[in-house]
């Protein structure tokens, strides 16, 4: 009685169940997991490395997983169809891999009242800080129903307590620390989750950030999604160090495994009660793997083999690895999970269409949106007799 | 190859331009098609060649063949020593850049898109712009900061911005703004020569373009003056002054007025700073009508330096109606596709802004 089920034959790493709690209803209703340990810099100790996931969740994670992945797939489609212009750095790859248990780990552990910032691959995380697939997908085609009204793109979208969306390498970081040095200011016990990338973990307003979150103890967890490649460059080329979870030198880090939602979860929620506990910023290495290249106009194999992505795609997709620690416990059937696809696919089908249906902004809200708070002003147009108007 | 052709997709609009491509070859015929990518290519390949100090550094210059495959090759044929990969840290090398400079090298530093430029723009300014004048002409910074400037298409506010006034605006720095393949190869190219820091402003949306390149321009030697503009098309009623891109505009408005019997004089600036006013007031001595076009805003803008400078001069007293600037619209850039469009100057615009001027 109690025993696990046999059906674990295709291995996960490092996730064994321990044990199970059986009732008489179908399914199991939770499960605890044995996790991959994380790397520590400057920590006594880390996160739990056993860690349960209680049926609801599991479905919930897998739901906004699959979400997230097709709703990037269908980005993908749209932009090779020219529906979607301009730069396109999808989440998948990352989402796919990583990112996608990034997002969906780091969501877990937080509140919505809590604060999140990231760079430019920003589809999943405003899709869990709360935005609609609707919104989002309207915005990548430009239409007034967009996130952003259709004036910022793939790049710019915004929602409550998720500030972008980020066009500048980098320039995110110091902006996350802001938002935290806000929350310490207003004493709300909210903290700020400000994600860069590898590439961008060169870049100085990153260092300069760090010493002053560090000096003022700022309530911000720094997370670099390490998805081994800025652009077309390794990370061996462009890093002299590529620990990056100790570049913080005097801020604590951890190294996660980012292609395990559980190990995500576990290590934010850790990061999360250092930061509410007035101990100052910590830093979070994930990593990850990006399956395409680094955006649509990027193929991704000219420095990177067909080998090595399909390698890591079959090994330690985030989705799989889910899918199967949820059957094999007993959490969840295959009808069940085929459901959700089945949901998620008529989701993203049902905001496509609205997508490439809704209209494009007015022209009258060209000039709209440069002050906020203002009273109506006069845009100079694209010649001296062409005067337009702004409002707020 | 894919994203020079959607480059060419992308500049449709200028329909003069647009023929099919044809490899390009070495010591070629006079006449050869030469895209702006593979002009700008050469002329970094020939200098390369010509002296071992230069050498080219940037984002993803190297193995990745360039961001946007301006440099192509050059890493496979010159190696690490002269084509360096950076990490993503713009303040940081274009300091090393300059420093190099300073120590007798002649780089070039490339910034993925101007945007980025923004990050490292005291290097640019303070280190390399003033760095002559504050040692009263014993330290030379000969350096060329380039890449693509201005908007693309649906790249948002963030990666769309024109620079061309910015830099413009600082003594001791010289800004080049070419148009096509000959302008890019021969500005390039004195660009490189030049003892001094230039910011040499290249257009991603005319990469793909390609044009036709005289047997002069095939020469190793060959360099377009920095500092002179070249009139495109002789005209007698207008005189149509603008940089880069929206010089192909002009060329599409001149022809269309022609039509209606107005003959446009368009003149290709080339050089930002320093810029040739003299061109320009001859122009309008015999024109008596000038029209601006620039992509970038118009507050203290390009076009408005030009009116100034107008005004200040002997043409002043040639004009029969106040200069017209035709700029992009004074918000920053929105990505639907529609909003974009009426952000930036169109032939459209130039026509009506003609005919304003002139008062029909």
């Amino acid at each position: 009685f109690g025993k696990m089920l046999t059906s674990i034959t295709n291995v996960l790493r490092a996730s064994a169940v321990v044990m199970s709690a059986r009732t008489y209803a179908d399914f199991t209703s939770q499960a605890t997991f044995e996790i991959k340990k994380c790397d520590l810099h400057k920590l006594e100790e880390g996160p739990a490395t056993q860690v349960v996931m209680t049926r609801d969740e599991g479905l919930q994670y897998y739901r906004v997983m699959q979400t997230m992945r097709r709703m990037e797939l269908k980005a993908d489609q749209l932009y090779k169809q020219k529906i979607i212009r301009g730069f396109c750095h999808l989440y998948d790859g990352q989402c796919y891999i990583e990112p996608n248990a990034c997002a969906v780990g780091i969501e877990a552990s937080i509140n919505l009242t809590d604060h999140l910032i990231t760079a430019y691959r920003a589809h999943g995380y405003t899709y869990t800080r709360g935005g609609t697939v609707k919104e989002i997908m309207a915005e990548l085609t430009g239409r007034r129903g967009g996130i952003a009204k259709g004036k910022g793109g793939s790049m710019h979208m915004y929602c409550k307590h998720f500030y972008g969306g980020n066009g500048i390498v980098g320039a995110q970081v110091p902006l996350g620390a802001g938002v935290a040095l806000a929350c310490k200011y207003q004493g709300n016990n909210e903290l700020c989750v400000c994600l860069y990338g590898d590439g961008a973990a060169n870049q100085g307003q990153i260092f300069e950030t760090y010493n002053m979150a560090a000096l003022w103890k700022l309530p911000v967890i720094f997370i670099c999604e390490n998805n081994r490649y800025g652009m077309g460059t390794s990370v061996e080329r462009a890093a002299a160090s590529t620990d990056y979870y100790k570049r913080g030198e005097f801020i604590p880090g951890l190294r996660v495994d980012g292609m395990d939602v559980l190990c995500v979860r576990e290590a934010a929620r850790f990061a999360a009660d250092h930061c509410r506990s007035g101990k100052g910023p910590i830093l979070m290495e994930l990593q990850t793997y990006r399956y395409h290249g680094h955006s649509m106009s990027d193929p991704g194999v000219s420095y990177r083999t067909r080998e090595e992505i399909q390698e890591v795609r079959s090994k330690s997709d985030p989705i799989s690895m889910l899918k199967d620690r949820l059957l094999s416990n007993n959490m969840a059937s295959v009808e069940e999970l085929k459901e959700i696809d089945v949901e998620v696919r008529k989701e993203i089908e049902d905001a496509a269409q609205y997508a490439t249906t809704d209209p494009e902004p007015p022209l009258e809200e060209l000039c709209n949106h440069i002050f906020s708070n203002n009273p109506p002003l006069e845009v100079r147009g694209t010649n001296p007799w062409a005067k337009l108007k702004s409002v707020s | 190859m894919a994203t020079s052709l959607r480059s060419l997709l992308r500049s449709g609009k200028n329909a003069v331009f647009l023929v099919a491509r044809r490899g390009f070859q070495r010591s070629a015929p006079a006449g050869v098609q030469v895209t702006v990518r593979d002009a700008l290519n050469q002329a970094m390949d020939e200098e390369l060649e010509r002296d071992e100090r230069v050498f080219l550094m940037g984002e993803e210059v190297a193995q990745y063949d360039g961001a946007y495959k301006v440099s192509r090759g050059l890493w496979k044929k010159y190696g690490d020593k002269r084509i360096i990969d950076t990490p993503i840290s713009e303040m940081g090398f274009a300091g090393i850049a300059v420093g190099a400079a300073m120590a007798g090298l002649r780089p070039i530093c490339e910034f993925m898109t101007f945007n980025f430029s923004m990050q490292a723009i005291d290097q640019v300014i303070n280190s390399a712009a003033k760095t002559y004048y504050m040692s009263a002409g014993l330290q030379p910074v000969p350096i060329v900061f380039r890449g693509p400037n201005g908007a693309s298409a649906g790249v948002a506010a963030q990666h769309s911005q024109c620079f061309a006034a910015w830099y413009a605006h600082c003594p001791g720095l010289k800004v080049v703004s070419p148009w096509n393949s000959e302008d890019a190869k021969g500005l390039l190219k004195s660009a490189i020569r030049d003892d001094n820091p230039v910011v040499f402003l290249e257009n991603e949306l005319m990469y793909g373009v390609p044009f036709e390149m005289s047997e002069d321009s095939q020469s190793k030697d060959f360099t377009i003056p920095i500092g002179k503009a070249k009139i495109e098309r002789q005209g007698n009623h207008v005189t149509l002054v603008s940089h880069s891109r929206f010089v192909g505009h002009c060329l599409d408005a001149a022809a269309v007025l022609a039509k209606e019997g107005i003959e446009c004089e368009v003149i290709n600036l080339r050089t930002i700073r320093p810029m040739d006013v003299e061109s320009i007031e001859t122009s309008v001595m015999k024109t008596n009508h000038l029209v601006t076009v620039e992509g970038g805003w118009p507050q203290f803008g390009v076009g408005a330096e030009i009116c100034a400078r107008v005004m200040e001069g002997s043409a002043f007293n040639f004009l029969d109606a106040p200069v017209t600037r035709v700029t992009g619209v004074d918000i920053p850039m929105p990505y639907a596709k529609i909003l974009e469009d009426h952000s930036l100057p169109q032939v459209k615009d130039i026509i009506f802004s003609v005919k304003k001027t002139l008062n029909v």
